[in-house]
């Protein structure tokens, strides 16, 4: 089955986030006082071919662990839905 | 001696190293990336620049080169191994130094002089210095800013392994002035046994007169001193 994964990768919460103190900055000179933070982080978009959901998510786990993210700076948060119409068992979309 | 000099597909300083290699008489060895040869050099460089176009994050596809598992085979046998700016990076994304090194607080590339001030000398790279030397050499990056945890950190400076911290050109604090806002004005580390260093200046473009400064070639002669005097002593080469 091939499944469609979305990666979310942020700053740890201790690392000082430049990019988002100058979003921050931005939005609140464009009148928006409300935000209290801003940081920025990258978002990986992936197909994957696996057997099932939980394998699926198994594998994107392994691909943030070995390459997507940097453990001294980085967390993760990881989605996985089924791509591409009904499943083989015929349910409806 | 033989220096080794590592090619990844987007590395720019590679000539500059052989060249100031050159200066003293040295043998420069190009090693590219796809190769594992290291062809017996006995300190291997790695080079700044923009490796597999730092994408992702700098340095991270470029510690899975079929080369860096060869420097990283050489490094654990005592090798010297030497990342300048991209190569840096590249050492922390390979796990071979701690920390990380993110885009400059200033979230601008500095292309500038620096000043770096020597803080030990007990190390194969700057043995030629002393303590407090202050040497100026320039910076050329947009992702410099050396963090790491706070117990980190204060290993680091415990086991007097941070070599070289940002300074103003008299030696005083650098403050503001910082080119990249580094954590504790770090500018260079090197690994728990002292062989592998990291740093973000580039010494290869401060080896004559005519660039401004010849500060980068105490680094050099360091490590061709430390080489001569004991030999191949680690037992690789």
């Amino acid at each position: 089955m091939r499944f469609s994964s979305e990666v979310v990768v942020t700053l740890r919460p201790s690392i000082n986030d430049p990019q988002g103190l100058v979003v921050h900055d931005g939005l609140r000179q464009l009148g928006f006082t409300g935000v209290r933070s801003a940081r920025v982080g990258k978002y990986i978009e992936l197909e994957v071919e696996a057997a099932d959901e939980a394998s699926a998510q198994a594998v994107v786990t392994q691909m943030c662990e070995k390459l997507l993210r940097n453990p001294v700076i980085e967390d993760y948060r990881i989605t996985v839905r089924p791509l591409g119409g009904a499943p083989s068992s015929g349910s409806p979309t | 001696m033989r220096f080794g000099i590592a090619v990844f597909p987007g590395t720019w300083s590679d000539r500059d190293c052989a060249h100031a290699v050159g200066l003293d008489g040295h043998q420069a060895v190009m090693l590219w990336h796809k190769d594992r040869e290291l062809h017996g050099v006995d300190c291997v460089i790695l080079p700044g620049g923009f490796s597999y176009g730092d994408y992702l994050r700098c340095g991270a596809v470029a510690r899975f080169a079929p080369l860096m598992e060869s420097v990283a085979d050489f490094a654990r046998r005592g090798g010297l191994v030497w990342g300048i700016c991209n190569g840096f990076q590249i050492l922390c994304e390979a796990h071979l130094l701690p920390g990380a090194l993110l885009r400059n607080a200033s979230l601008q590339f500095r292309c500038a002089p620096a000043w770096l001030r020597v803080d030990t000398t007990e190390s194969p790279f700057t043995a030629s210095c002393r303590v407090g030397d202050v040497l100026q050499i320039p910076v050329s990056h947009g992702e410099g800013r050396y963090v790491a945890d706070q117990a980190t950190l204060d290993q680091l400076e415990r086991e007097e392994r941070v070599l070289f911290r940002y300074t103003r050109p008299d030696g005083g604090p650098v403050g503001a002035a910082s080119p990249n806002g580094s954590l504790r004005d770090i500018a260079g580390i090197v690994n728990h046994d002292g062989n592998v260093l990291g740093m973000m200046p580039h010494p290869e473009r401060a080896c004559e007169p005519l660039l401004g400064s010849a500060d980068g070639m105490r680094l050099f002669r360091s490590v061709a001193r430390s080489m001569e005097r004991e030999g191949t002593a680690a037992g690789v080469g």
